[in-house]
C-alpha cells in the first residue's frame, strides 16, 4: 500500500475505478457490458453542458436547492467551543441528500433510454427519493427492500407504494440491506436490456462510486460557497455520518484538497465496537475485502463470510462502506471515528431540544462526534455537520427505545 | 495438459459432451456432502464443481444461496471445501475438481496460500463468478501462472466484441451461461443456445459447456447435441433440499437423491 500522499485527493478514481487499491468492477460477466456502457454514457453526460443545466434546475426547483448552511447557535453556546454549522439536508424534497444523487442517476438513465429503474434501500430514503424521480419522469420502479427493514420502516414503505413503486422484499440472507442489494444484482443480471440500477450511495462497481460521489458533491460545493460568504473563509472541520457514505463524501469532495480543514467521517459503532458484531463501523472495526462490485473496508469474519452490521440507524448498518472513503482512510486525510447506539441517541434528543429540528438517526451519530469534538476547539473554529436527513421516519425507533408507546 | 484437457480430450474420442456437475461443499453438512462428492463419478459426472459457500452469493437464484446458507450453518469453511477435495482425491484421481465461487473468501484467504493450496490436495481449475477479465491480475493471471485451469462465464450479453476480452485469459473449458439471469430460475431456450454456442465457437477452440437452468435429462440431451458439456447445479441442490428433513438434517435419502438424479441426466447426456 502507498501511502504518500498525492498531489491531489480529487483526481480518483483511475480508468480501472481504483481508488488506491479500493474500488474495481468485481461482478459476474453478465453485467460487465452493462457497466462499461454506463461509464461511458456517464462520461459523455459529464462532458454535455445541457445535462448539468436540466440537472442544476431539476435541484433548484424540484429538490429545494441550495439547501442553507444554518449557523447552530444554542448548540454552539451549549457546547461552548467551535462555531457549528449544519448543512441543511435534510430540507430537501423527501428529506434526506439521497434525491441529490437519484435526479441525476434518473436523468441519466433518461438519456440512456432505460424506462425500468431498480434500486436497493436500507431504511427506505433511496427507496422513497427513486419512487419520487421515478413517479415524476413515468418510469417504473422497482425497490427492493430486506424483509426485516420493511417491517422496521413501514411508513417509507408506504410512502413508496404512494408513488407508484413496487416494493419487492428481499428474503434472502440476513433480509437486510445487503440482502436488498444482492437482490437488486440479481434482478439486473435479469433485465440488462431496458433496466436502469440506480444505487444509493457510493459503493458497487465503477463507475458507481465516482458518479454518486459527483452528484453528491454539490453538498460541498454550495458549503464552501456560503461559507466564504459567511464567515469570508473556508470552514476548519467537517463532520458527516458514514453507512456507505454517501452524504460524507459529497460534503467533502470539494474540500479534499484544502489540507487546512479537518475531516471526520463517523461510522456507527452499534452497541460498541468492542462487541465485534454488534456495530456497523466497516473502517474502524473491518478489513478490506470484495464485497457488491468493489474492493473495500467490510465487516466478515475470518473465513470470509459477510457478518450484518448493527445499528440503531437502518441507514447505516450496511457491512460496507465506499471505496474512495477505504482509501481516504489509508492515505489518512480523512478521520474516520465512531460512536454509538446510546450518543446518537443523545444527540437526537439534544438537537430536537435546543435547535427545533428533529434530526435523522444518520445525522445524530455526526452530531454525537461533534459534541466530542466541539468543547475541545476555539470559539473562532468553523464546524460543518451534514445534517443529512429529518428524523420523522426515525420516531418509532426512538420512542421504542426510550420506552414510549405511540 | 491439465487433468481438465485430459478428460475433455476423452470425451472428444468417445464423441459425446461431458456432464459436469454442481453441488455445494458442506450442503447440508459435511460427512454427507462428501458422500454426495465421492459418488458423483460413478453415477456419471465427467467433471465435478465444488461450489465454495459464500454469504452474498449475488449471481445465485434461491436454491443454490440455501445451500450455501446451509453449508456454512453446518460449519463449512474454505479449509474444510479444501479438505474435501484431498479426501475425494484418494480415490479419484481421474476426474477434474473445480472450486466455484466468490472472490471474497479467496481474498481473504490469501491468493497465493490459496492457490498453492488448491494445488497440493488435487483441485484443477476455478469459476469465480465476481471477477470479470477486468479483474484479471487479481487471481485468473496467478491462477494460470500456477498451472491450473481459470474457467470463465461467457453469457448471452458476451457479444463478438466483447468475447475476445472474455475468453482472452480462459482455459480448460468456456461456461456458457444459458439464461440471463441467476442460477435455477428460468429453462434456457434451446435455439439461442445452439445459435450462442456456434458464435462463440468462432472466437475459442476450447470446449463450451452449457448451463444455468438445465433441470431434466431432456434439456441435457438437447443441449448435448450443440455444445461439448452440460452443467447440472441447482437442480442437484434442490434435490439435497427436498431430502432434508424438516430441521434441515440429511435423511437416508439424501445422497441417494442426488445420485439417482445424475444418473438419468448423464443419460441424457450420452445418447
Amino acid at each position: 500500500m502507498n501511502h504518500t500522499a498525492p498531489n491531489s485527493f480529487r483526481t480518483g478514481p483511475d480508468e480501472n475505478g481504483l481508488f488506491g487499491i479500493y474500488g474495481g468492477r468485481f461482478v459476474a460477466e453478465t453485467l460487465m457490458p452493462l457497466i462499461l456502457q454506463l461509464e461511458q454514457a456517464y462520461k459523455d453526460a459529464k462532458a454535455d453542458p445541457s445535462f448539468q443545466e436540466e440537472l442544476d434546475s431539476f435541484l433548484e426547483h424540484y429538490v429545494g436547492r441550495p439547501s442553507p448552511l444554518y449557523f447552530a447557535e444554542r448548540l454552539t453556546e451549549h457546547l461552548g467551543g467551535a462555531k457549528i454549522y449544519f448543512k441543511r439536508d435534510e430540507l430537501n424534497h423527501t428529506g434526506a441528500h439521497k434525491i441529490n444523487n437519484v435526479m441525476g442517476q434518473i436523468l441519466l438513465a433518461r438519456r440512456m433510454g432505460k424506462k425500468r429503474i431498480i434500486a436497493e434501500t436500507g431504511a427506505g430514503q433511496h427507496g422513497v427519493a427513486t419512487a419520487t424521480a421515478c413517479a415524476r419522469f413515468g418510469l417504473e420502479c422497482i425497490v427492493y427492500m430486506g424483509e426485516v427493514d420493511m417491517e422496521r420502516q413501514k411508513p417509507n414503505v408506504f410512502r413508496m407504494k404512494l408513488l407508484g413503486a413496487e416494493v419487492v422484499p428481499a428474503k434472502s440472507g440476513s433480509r437486510t440491506l445487503k440482502d436488498a442489494l444482492n437482490e437488486a444484482l440479481r434482478d439486473w443480471v435479469a433485465n440488462v436490456e431496458d433496466t436502469f440500477y440506480c444505487i444509493g450511495t457510493v459503493a458497487g462497481p465503477h463507475p458507481y462510486p465516482e458518479m454518486v460521489r459527483d452528484f453528491q458533491s454539490v453538498i460541498g460545493r454550495e458549503t464552501k460557497q456560503q461559507m466564504l460568504k459567511r464567515e469570508g473563509r473556508l470552514p476548519d472541520s467537517l463532520v458527516a455520518a458514514i453507512g456507505g457514505g454517501s452524504n460524507a463524501m459529497g460534503l467533502f469532495h470539494p474540500f479534499l484538497d484544502d489540507k487546512e480543514v479537518e475531516i471526520y467521517g463517523v461510522e456507527a459503532a452499534g452497541l460498541g465496537l468492542k462487541t465485534k458484531t454488534k456495530h456497523a463501523a466497516s473502517i474502524t472495526g473491518g478489513r478490506p475485502g470484495v464485497l457488491h462490485g468493489n474492493r473495500t473496508y467490510l465487516l466478515m469474519d475470518d473465513d470470509g463470510q459477510i457478518i450484518e452490521g448493527h445499528s440503531i440507524s437502518a441507514g447505516l448498518d450496511y457491512p460496507g462502506i465506499g471505496p474512495e472513503h477505504s482509501w481516504l482512510h489509508d492515505m489518512k486525510r480523512v478521520e474516520y471515528v465512531s460512536a454509538t447506539d446510546k450518543e446518537a441517541l443523545a444527540a437526537f434528543q439534544l438537537c430536537c431540544r435546543l435547535e427545533g429540528i428533529i434530526p435523522a438517526l444518520e445525522p445524530s451519530h455526526a452530531l454525537a462526534h461533534v459534541m466530542k469534538i466541539a468543547p475541545k476547539k476555539p470559539k473562532d473554529h468553523l464546524m460543518v455537520m451534514n445534517l443529512c436527513g429529518r428524523g420523522d421516519k426515525d420516531i418509532f425507533t426512538v420512542a421504542d427505545v426510550l420506552g414510549v408507546k405511540l | 495438459m491439465s487433468r481438465i484437457e485430459r478428460r475433455f480430450a476423452a470425451l472428444k474420442a468417445e464423441g459425446r459432451a461431458a456432464l459436469v456437475t454442481f453441488v455445494t461443499a458442506g450442503d447440508p453438512d459435511y460427512e454427507t456432502s462428501l458422500k454426495i462428492i465421492k459418488g458423483l463419478p460413478r453415477a456419471g459426472a465427467d467433471v465435478i464443481e465444488f461450489g465454495m459457500p459464500f454469504t452474498d452469493p449475488m449471481a445465485d437464484g434461491p436454491a443454490i444461496q440455501a445451500a450455501g446458507l446451509r453449508a456454512l450453518a453446518a460449519g463449512q469453511t474454505m479449509k474444510k471445501t479444501l479438505k474435501m477435495v484431498k479426501e475425494f482425491r484418494k480415490d479419484d484421481q481421474d476426474t477434474p475438481v473445480v472450486l466455484m465461487g466468490y472472490y471474497n473468501p479467496i481474498y481473504v484467504y490469501g491468493v497465493d496460500k490459496f492457490l498453492a493450496d488448491a494445488k497440493a490436495v488435487g483441485a484443477d481449475g476455478f469459476i469465480i463468478v465476481d471477477l470479470p477479465p477486468e479483474e484479471d491480475q487479481e487471481f485468473c493471471l496467478p491462477a494460470l501462472k500456477a498451472g491450473m485451469n481459470f474457467i470463465r462465464l461467457a453469457t448471452p450479453t458476451t457479444d463478438d466484441a466483447r468475447a475476445p476480452v472474455v475468453f482472452r485469459n480462459t482455459s480448460g473449458f468456456v461456461y456458457y451461461v444459458s439464461v440471463l439471469g441467476i442460477t435455477g430460475t428460468k429453462a434456457p431456450d434451446l435455439k439461442s443456445v445452439k445459435a450462442n454456442v456456434n458464435r462463440l465457437r468462432k472466437h475459442t477452440t476450447l470446449p463450451i459447456c452449457v448451463g444455468f437452468g438445465v433441470k431434466t435429462a431432456e434439456q441435457a440431451r438437447a443441449i448435448a447435441k450443440d455444445a461439448d458439456g452440460v452443467v447440472v447445479g441447482s437442480a442437484l441442490v434442490g434435490a439435497i433440499a427436498a431430502s432434508l428433513t424438516k430441521a434441515g438434517k440429511p435423511t437416508s435419502k439424501t445422497a441417494k437423491a442426488v445420485h439417482e438424479l445424475v444418473a438419468s441426466i448423464a443419460r441424457g447426456v450420452r445418447k
